[in-house]
């Protein structure tokens, strides 16, 4: 008997920090010195409040330096930053000052933002809760994915997998371990959430865990 | 007042379910807000429609006022004017007489609350009864003015007690401040059940068309503000003339009277002076009793939607037009980058020029302006409603008991 998936959901609270950045080697101090949690909400941010719009603004790194800042090659960088191949904040941190750090090395003058369009560092507090939703099996599951909410979709497919360093999405990581429905579970975690709107994420889960229960039923 | 199910068809069911999980979570304890006016201002406005859903939603939120004369107003409102970056001389004396009259207010004050939100300067120095109760109550001020720029020896004199709380909130980052205590980010928000945001049928939008005089059929970009300098009415009709050299379209500038603004009729006479009697531009000033259903149809009304501020504390007429899908044309200041993102839910400028420029790119790509319009609109739903304000006080709430940055509920 496999043990069955209980939905939760998340919602979030932002933390002001108190810090702020005027220019890249600000912003850089500050990428270095800021909790993971900050680093996360930087990543995120736009993906939670735009979740409707794809494609969608880049993270809040990429888009202070190139709005703000106005420095198009280096904000075009830091928003390739490929987000879905990190599986720890700490790479991804790393990542962003290896960015910044090589660019000042090559470009050390740097443009200032005017007063108050610096850079704000945030981070978020999440706040995690069961929803009433639970599945034993693909019928099951294919079903509460309709039902359940966006944010609930974001905290299985996002947050449970860099956030909480889970490594693989919750959602393949039960397909696999107590469906041993391996196949859909690969397909699931192939997906990028990062290119697409969480509804159209919704609706690729939902038509492969029915492909899989039409063929299982034939 | 809307009942909390009324919200259910504009933002789910889901979402309600959660309000109501987290108004569960918090049962047992008392909200005690303190400011110090029932009536005018936004905080007033926030508490009146924001306290009976709390209540609604099984939490015990109720609301306190402090006293204070016309002196101890009159202090404050130099305090708010400083702190809002404007220079003005407040002496000792007047330092002396807010905390003389703070002392009476916590003496007078019962402090049933097991949480306590203090709202603006006002009565920021009621932390001083902090102590009395050996930490059994969470203190809270709730900052909802632009500190973002503050006049550095009356913050000073504010900060020493703002240390002092739990938590401090913010409406938008730029006004966060370098603070020993938590700082949070919670915007204001607008409920999309009011007469200002509320669906309107087409002969209530076309009778105050026709009030007014604005020809249907021809665009209309309309700026919704007081006559404020701050709102840059002059610039919103420099950027009308330069479009109008190549389109043909109105413009409509709509503020409140504001007996209370001495700048008010000078802001006023200089956009009259400024329009030159030209018959595109509709200078409305629309009183008090009709100005929400008003406002609400200009808006519903308007192909494009200006708001040209130099400063702003937040900005909510960005809001309201995203709410009713319009494209907005907006300074980057204040709190309307939390609202616009640019070329994605909005257009964000800095001149007269890049105003014009917008307003005619808009207008000449009507379709481009209606996905800024949805875009926006989507963007309000789920991040400037009453509702997702109602959430974040819920949180912060909880969060006061609670450690890390992430809390199993």
């Amino acid at each position: 008997m496999s043990n069955p998936f209980h939905f939760y959901t998340r919602l979030n609270l932002t933390e002001l920090l108190g810090i702020k950045a005027k220019n890249l080697t600000e912003l850089l101090e500050g990428i270095k010195t800021v909790s993971g949690s900050s680093i996360y909400y930087h990543t995120h941010r736009f993906l939670q409040q735009h979740h409707f719009l794809s494609p969608e603004p880049p993270n809040d790194f990429a888009y202070w330096v190139s709005n703000v800042l106005q420095e198009e090659k280096i904000g075009e960088q830091l928003a390739s930053v490929d987000i879905i191949q990190f599986k720890k904040i700490h790479d991804l941190r790393e990542k962003f000052i290896s960015i910044i750090e090589q660019y000042l090395k090559k470009k050390p003058l740097q443009k200032e933002a005017s007063d108050g369009a610096e850079f704000h560092f945030m981070k978020s507090v999440t706040f995690i809760m069961p929803t009433k939703y639970v599945a034993n099996n693909l019928a099951e599951f294919s079903e509460a994915i309709k039902k359940i909410s966006i944010y609930s979709i974001y905290f299985h497919m996002f947050e449970a997998r860099l956030r909480l360093e889970k490594g693989e999405n919750d959602f393949s990581n039960w397909l696999e371990n107590e469906l041993a429905e391996t196949e859909l579970s690969k397909k699931i975690a192939k997906l990028d959430p990062y290119t697409q709107t969480l509804d159209s994420l919704r609706q690729k889960i939902i038509f492969f865990t029915e492909r899989r229960i039409n063929a299982k039923n034939k | 007042m809307p009942k909390i199910n009324e919200y259910s068809p504009i933002i789910g069911e889901d979402t309600i379910e959660e309000l109501k999980i987290l108004g569960e979570k918090l049962s047992g304890k008392i909200i005690q807000h303190i400011n110090s006016t029932s009536v005018g201002g936004g905080v007033a406005e926030i508490l009146n429609r924001m306290i009976p859903l709390m209540n609604e939603l099984g939490v015990d939120a109720r609301w306190d006022l402090i006293k204070g004369g016309e002196k101890f107003f009159n202090i404050t409102k130099k305090f708010h004017n400083a702190l809002h970056g404007v220079p003005v001389e407040v002496s000792e004396e007047e330092f002396d007489f807010f905390l003389q009259v703070a002392n009476e207010n916590a003496q007078a004050i019962n402090f049933y609350g097991d949480m306590i939100v203090i709202h603006d300067p006002q009565p920021v120095a009621l932390i001083k009864k902090k102590s009395d109760f050996g930490g059994n109550k969470k203190w809270i001020w709730r900052c909802h003015i632009d500190v973002s720029c503050p006049d550095p020896k009356v913050w000073n004199f504010i900060r020493q007690f703002v240390c002092q709380y739990d938590a401090s909130v913010f409406s938008a980052p730029v006004f966060s401040q370098n603070l020993p205590i938590k700082q949070y980010l919670i915007s204001p928000s607008i409920d999309p059940l009011s007469d200002k945001n509320k669906e309107l049928p087409q002969d209530i939008i076309n009778a105050v068309l026709d009030k007014h005089g604005i020809e249907k059929g021809k665009p209309v970009i309309t700026q919704i503000s007081r006559y404020d300098f701050l709102k840059d009415p002059v610039g919103v009709i420099a950027a009308f003339k330069l479009v109008r050299k190549h389109i043909d379209c109105q413009l409509v500038l709509a503020g409140n009277t504001a007996a209370d603004d001495p700048e008010h009729d000078k802001v006023l006479n200089m956009v009259k002076e400024k329009a030159d009697s030209d018959p595109d531009i509709h200078i409305l000033v629309i009183e008090p009793s009709n100005n929400d259903i008003e406002i609400n149809a200009l808006q519903r009304a308007s192909d494009i939607i200006i708001q040209k501020s130099i400063r702003e504390g937040f900005g909510l007429t960005v809001s309201e037009a995203l709410w009713k899908k319009k494209p907005v044309i907006a300074g980057a200041v204040g709190g309307i980058p939390l609202q616009i993102t640019h070329k994605y839910s909005g257009i964000l400028t800095h001149t007269v020029e890049g105003t014009a420029y917008w307003i005619k790119q808009l207008l000449n790509s009507p379709e481009y302006a209606k996905k800024l319009g949805l875009n926006g609109h989507e963007h309000i739903k789920n991040n400037f409603l009453l509702t997702r304000h109602l959430r974040e006080y819920f949180l912060m709430f909880l969060s006061l008991y609670h450690s890390g940055d992430i809390v199993y509920l």
